[in-house]
């Protein structure tokens, strides 16, 4: 037999598949696919859609980072450019980073990290699914009518008297937001009622958590955004006069409802990331996690603190100065947490047994391109700076190190963490940390020159710009660029191995966690019958063996 | 290390055995119980979402009475209090067979569970007449939302007003409803297809609902308004501003600043939040309505036992939240005085 792990003496829980019958080969056809309820494949088919969406959306930030390479009019008239940054901000927002980790990755390893056979409702994961397709198909329907140039934000009164397909994409939105509701239930219910025995609520591991915490923000806040989108749409096509001023309404009002939701969306974005780089530390430090319940319980406390904050979005759209205020400290609060995280990392890489694999190399890169977002967050947060920075490139640099840099680059170590699990091929190993790196060195060129540009005061939004800024902006667009090159090297490496590849043990990283204990790809049903859970950072559980390429259970 | 056994139930089991299939017990749940605790669970969520869904709405509420108190009190004289504390009590009778429905369920009696569905959709669909009674009462004096709302200028609040085909559009859905199930209830019935002759007749009966609903509508303010003192048109049951109390009964609020405005009436605000409220909780009954048929399907197929009731105890919950929404939505719109 080549290739499969098989240990000698099966620790209970091991699938005892045929070998070579997985859950890829278990059913052909597309029917099988279109029609499944195994998580894995649902799981594969919002990779496939969100790194489609991820793909078009950088397509937009290519066409604006190019147009924007000299200041006057390379290409774009003054609105399309405005089309191009709306459909950039909506695509990667609403159809890539708010699904991204959850849905694709999370859906595949959630069930198999509890040792389950399924989610709670495979039904509605697939319905889930099929939401976040329609919501892409009326996007997509945005895109061809043309003439969005709303910013994603969608504010009023521009939004609701502007002549542009806003309805097509704010239905595209609140359908969405379905889809994002939906997962984020089966993933509360799932962890709460499917986990095995011996994995009580601090045996988890912390992806877990982070998934937990992630999905009580999309139950709670997506909603909010639902209601705003339904308003929003009655407002344009009913004139209810709920955000018009001329007929009694308040624009400002949709600002609030927007960003209750808004806020706790970037949230969603970067607590599943953090609970990567949990997973890649340890293992790649081949060390316990430190502070496990430090981190755990941060990322219930970010979740929460990240409902009180979404005024500071809003700090130059008229708020008392005691809301100002308010906002202002809560937001300082927010970022310790995330803080504690990073510490917590750091102190379990002390002392650890350091492996640099391309997972590791994308988990370093997060906790400094995260750092570096989390704390131009304060300055954002600040009263005083805010007012000079807000609507400036700062806050794009901002967001994109936090978003970019954060969960991205999270996603991508989570990608080339899990990518053997899920399709029994290990990838080049030397060219995929060159990927890492130019992404790395493409990302900070294109980013960190935008931070000057914000603090010299370039706008955000603007077509054209005074020649003074030119040589920053061309120092982005070239990094753009060198990061587009990157990411497509990256994507190279995984396709090629999905061919070429050598086949994947069971385990190949050493990690403890459930997952691993099943074959590489899984089989269709993950478990034969449901395991116990131990401690999922102890690593005196397996070791590696040469013959079989692999971690295995240490022989008791 | 052995798997320790998590059965609570004898015939617990990963995959689909033959003894799983009367619990319907789903392949990736260990046992029944564990199913159920899930799907309880996953329900208690949906209604947290629906609450936050809704609380949008409530913030719209509380956001402009506060700044426009005096445009609410006015402005709820439109709304008929009877009608709208009828349909209260519709649907809390409606809870009440709802959750009857459920004990049955939990007894294993279907006969009982048959008939308190069908009692819960009757109300809903009185419920539903009713509010297509008042919508287009409203409609036929021009009091519409936002920038539609153009009332009528001379006749009372009540009575005396021309008639559109509102109301006759809005009925068309359950006319065909109710001829469409009747005539296949005959159709099972003849063919000796009991169970779904059944269900036809008992979806029959909630169609016909709606008719009642709507007859009720039409009838009771004309009652009401013989018996209880006319409901005098002028606000002077609000505190007194004095602008207010001189204005004719239509001549409506108007903000200080015509131009900022374009003369529109403040009122129009009040009615974009009550149709906005009020009609995204119709639709919360209707597709409650839709769910319920569905479990009255399932019900009379004999599906749910004393083991296995867990569908009609969630349906159960979300028809209690869309009841307990009307039960907040009643007083804030009906009752502001």
């Amino acid at each position: 037999m080549s290739g499969y792990a098989m240990p000698h003496d099966s620790p209970a829980g091991q699938a005892t598949a045929v070998p070579g019958d997985n859950y890829l080969t278990h059913d052909r056809g597309l029917w099988s696919w279109v029609f499944t309820l195994d998580h894995k494949r649902i799981g594969l088919m919002y990779l496939v859609g969100i790194l489609s969406s991820f793909l078009l959306g950088g397509i937009f930030a290519l066409l604006i980072r190019a147009e924007l390479f000299t200041p006057g009019k390379m290409f774009l008239t003054e609105n399309r450019y405005n089309e191009m940054f709306t459909l950039h901000g909506a695509i990667m927002t609403f159809l890539f980073i708010i699904p991204s980790i959850p849905a694709a990755l999370g859906n595949f390893m959630l069930p198999l990290m509890l040792g389950a056979k399924d989610v709670a409702f495979p039904r509605m994961n697939l319905a889930s699914f099929f939401l976040w397709v329609g919501g892409a198909i009326f996007f997509l329907m945005a895109l061809a009518m043309g003439g969005l140039d709303t910013g994603w934000t969608f504010y009023t009164p521009y939004s609701t008297t502007t002549s542009g397909t806003v309805v097509a994409a704010t239905i595209g939105a609140f359908i969405l937001g379905f889809s994002s509701i939906f997962t984020g239930l089966n993933f509360i219910v799932t962890i709460n009622t499917m986990r095995p025995p011996g994995m009580t609520w601090f045996k988890m591991p912390l992806f877990l958590w982070s998934l937990y915490a992630t999905s009580i923000i999309q139950l709670l806040a997506t909603p909010v955004l639902g209601i705003t989108l339904v308003l929003l749409t009655a407002e344009k096509l009913f004139h209810i006069g709920i955000f018009d001023p001329k007929l009694g309404g308040d624009p400002v009002l949709y600002q609030h409802f927007f960003w209750f939701y808004s806020h706790p969306a970037v949230y969603i974005m970067i607590l599943p990331a953090m609970g990567i780089i949990s997973e890649l530390v340890s293992v790649f430090s081949r060390k316990h996690i430190f502070g496990y319940r430090f981190i755990a319980y941060s990322s219930i406390a970010i979740a929460v603190f990240g409902f009180l904050v979404w005024g500071h979005h809003m700090f130059v759209s008229g708020q008392s100065r005691l809301a100002a205020i308010t906002f202002s400290a809560l937001t300082f609060s927010v970022s310790i947490p995330s803080a504690i995280k990073v510490f917590n990392w750091l102190a379990t890489m002390y002392k650890g047994s350091i492996s640099l694999a391309a997972p590791m190399c994308y988990a370093l890169s997060f906790m400094l391109l995260f750092g570096i977002g989390g704390l131009t967050g304060l300055f954002l947060g600040t009263l005083a700076t805010d007012v000079h920075l807000h609507d400036t490139y700062f806050v794009v640099a901002h967001f994109h190190y936090v978003m970019m840099g954060g969960t991205l680059v999270a996603f991508l170590g989570g990608l080339h963490y899990w990518w053997p699990k899920m399709f029994g091929r290990m990838y080049s190993e030397r060219w995929s940390r060159i990927a890492c790196l130019i992404i790395f060195v493409g990302f900070n060129l294109t980013f960190l020159p935008q931070f000057l540009l914000g603090t010299r005061g370039m706008p955000r939004r603007y077509a054209r710009y005074l020649p003074e800024f030119q040589s920053l902006h061309q120092m982005s667009t070239i990094g753009s660029l060198v990061l587009a090159s990157g990411l497509f090297l990256a994507a190279g490496v995984l396709l090629y191995a999905l061919f070429k590849g050598k086949r994947a043990p069971a385990n190949p990283w050493g990690s403890p966690s459930l997952e691993w204990t099943c074959s590489s790809p899984p089989p269709a049903h993950n478990f034969d019958s449901t395991p116990t859970a131990g401690d999922p950072y102890d690593y005196s559980v397996n070791e590696y063996s040469a013959e079989a390429e692999g971690y295995v259970a240490v022989q008791k | 290390m052995h798997e320790s056994a998590i059965s609570g139930a004898p015939h617990a089991g990963g995959e689909g055995h033959s003894h799983g299939s009367e619990y319907h017990l789903a392949h990736h749940f260990e046992t029944p119980r564990q199913q159920f605790d899930a799907g309880k669970l996953g329900m208690w969520l949906f209604l947290v979402t629906e609450v936050l869904f809704f609380s949008g709405l409530f913030a719209a509420y509380a956001v402009y009475r506060s700044n426009h108190p005096e445009v609410f009190v006015d402005a709820h004289k439109y709304l008929d209090k009877v009608l709208g504390g009828f349909n209260t009590i519709v649907l809390l009778f409606s809870s009440l067979t709802m959750a009857w429905g459920v004990r049955c369920a939990q007894l294993g009696q279907k006969r009982g569970l048959t008939w308190c569905l069908t009692a819960t959709l009757i109300c809903a669909s009185l419920f539903l007449g009713i509010k297509a009674v008042e919508y287009t009462h409203k409609w036929d004096m021009g009091l519409y939302w936002g920038q539609a709302f153009a009332p009528v200028a001379e006749g009372a609040l009540h009575g005396g007003h021309g008639h559109t085909a509102w109301l006759v559009y809005l009925s068309i859905p359950a006319a065909l409803a109710l001829l469409g199930f009747a005539v296949r209830a005959v159709i099972n019935r003849v063919r000796g297809r009991q169970e779904a002759a059944l269900v036809a007749f008992c979806l029959t009966l909630t169609a016909l609902a709606f008719f009642v609903g709507v007859g009720l509508g039409k009838a009771v303010p004309a009652v009401t308004s013989k018996l209880l003192p006319a409901e005098s048109s002028v606000p002077e049951a609000a505190p007194q501003h004095g602008q207010a109390a001189a204005l004719p009964p239509t001549q409506q609020l108007v903000v200080g600043d015509p131009q900022a405005m374009s003369g529109i009436s403040l009122t129009a605000i009040f009615f974009s939040i009550y149709y906005a409220m009020t009609g995204v909780h119709a639709i919360h009954i209707l597709a409650g309505m839709g769910v319920l048929a569905w479990l009255l399907g399932r019900a009379v197929r004999g599906e749910f036992t004393d083991k296995y009731f867990g569908p009609v105890d969630f349906v159960g919950l979300y028809w209690h939240l869309v009841d307990l929404i009307w039960i907040y939505l009643f007083p804030l719109l009906y009752l502001i005085h």
